[in-house]
């Protein structure tokens, strides 16, 4: 076991656990944030994504000894107005259908609208298609992150 | 929250996550199954080629010694022929669907390699990692070539990055992400040999004139 001071949603979070710890495991039972889901724990679900400085990772493909000082941002810590948009999206079209794979989809899509505001269906598919849903809502996601765009738009 | 609607709902995202578990973990285990850590290819040593008096032979027979690394699916794998890596030693497509992008480190806007792949290998996750970790650029494709193209394309300087003799021997036998390739964790087969090794039979083709194979 080892001592971690991580930044999580802009407050420094101790946790003692092993250097070898997926970041996951930190976040959920380290820090007691539930947002972040396990899914397959091998990087092929996105039902764990989290920002590490900005940057979309699967926080169970990321040792907790690699994250350093670097900001990490959870569900619970997602305030930008892209995620808003997203939010309000989401609500308007009733995406969840059981919720489990969410976050990370919310996760992605926002991280995805911050970088091209009007992706194509393309743009989408290539952002999304890490982010498995057992539910299968694709389709409203897809439209979702379509009408989120249209109101950053203006 | 009553006990029971909680312990429902702790029963239901239980299921759910062996839902999705279920659902991702065939390609894996099939992975696992298939890989092992060891490659039983081994180099000949530069020596071993002595006794080919030929000089032009000699050089396309220490080509193809270097062909059985190029052309292992450890190094193939990140050398595609569409814009979609391949991984594990069948050469299936990248799971999820990834894509080169700018500068090879995936689609802006979409799933950039960073998002899975970190500065090392991390096997509780059975995710690669290096710090230089990318797709060998669209002119750099691999897949789908005999061993005469891939060497031909080797010393194109339209299609090697620019790089001479020296800058290609020095990629070959020092480049990071090129020695991942031996390293490459988990239950991966590495590249054949050693970098060292290979290092030395690319130098002793391209001190032997870099004749490249037939075809
Ligand atoms: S739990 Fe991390 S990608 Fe599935
Ligand atoms: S909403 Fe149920 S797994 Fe996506």
């Amino acid at each position: 076991m080892a001592a971690f001071a991580l930044k999580i949603n802009g407050q420094t979070r101790q946790v003692d656990v092993d250097p070898n710890t997926p970041l996951l495991w930190a976040i959920r039972d380290g820090a007691g944030l539930m947002g972040t889901k396990y899914g397959c724990g091998v990087a092929q679900c996105g039902a764990c994504t989290v920002y590490v400085d900005g940057q979309t990772v699967r926080s169970c493909s990321l040792p907790v000894s690699a994250v350093g000082n670097s900001e990490v941002t959870t569900i619970e810590g997602l305030d930008s107005k892209e995620a808003k948009a997203v939010q309000a999206a989401w609500v308007a079209l009733d995406v969840p259908q059981c919720g489990y794979c969410q976050s990370g989809q919310i996760m992605s899509a926002t991280a995805l609208l911050n970088l091209n505001p009007a992706p194509t269906d393309r743009d989408i598919d290539l952002a999304m298609n890490g982010n498995i849903c057992r539910c299968a809502t694709y389709v409203r996601i897809r439209a979702a992150i379509h009408g989120a765009a249209k109101t950053l738009e203006g | 929250m009553t006990l029971f609607k909680q312990s429902m709902l702790a029963l239901a995202a239980g299921t759910l996550a062996a839902g999705l578990l279920a659902f991702v973990a065939p390609g894996f285990q099939a992975d696992a199954a298939t890989d092992t850590a060891v490659n039983a290819a081994k180099l000949q040593p530069v020596s071993a080629f002595a006794k080919i008096k030929s000089k032009n032979e000699r050089s396309v027979a220490l080509f193809q010694e270097v062909g059985k690394v190029i052309q292992s699916p450890r190094c193939m794998n990140c050398h595609p022929a569409t814009e979609r890596p391949t991984q594990t030693d069948r050469m299936r497509p990248h799971i999820p669907l990834v894509v080169r992008g700018e500068g090879g480190v995936g689609a802006a806007g979409g799933l950039a390699c960073s998002t899975c792949h970190h500065e090392a290998n991390f096997d509780a996750a059975n995710v690669p990692g290096n710090p230089k970790w990318a797709l060998a650029p669209a002119e750099m494709a691999w897949q789908g070539k005999t061993l005469g193209q891939i060497c031909v394309q080797i010393k194109d300087k339209q299609r090697n990055g620019g790089k001479d003799m020296a800058a290609l021997v020095h990629h070959m036998a020092e480049d990071e992400l090129v020695g991942w390739g031996w390293n490459p964790g988990g239950n991966r087969t590495p590249a054949p040999g050693t970098q060292k090794q290979f290092g030395e039979l690319f130098k002793a083709w391209a001190d032997s004139g870099a004749v490249c194979p037939k075809g």
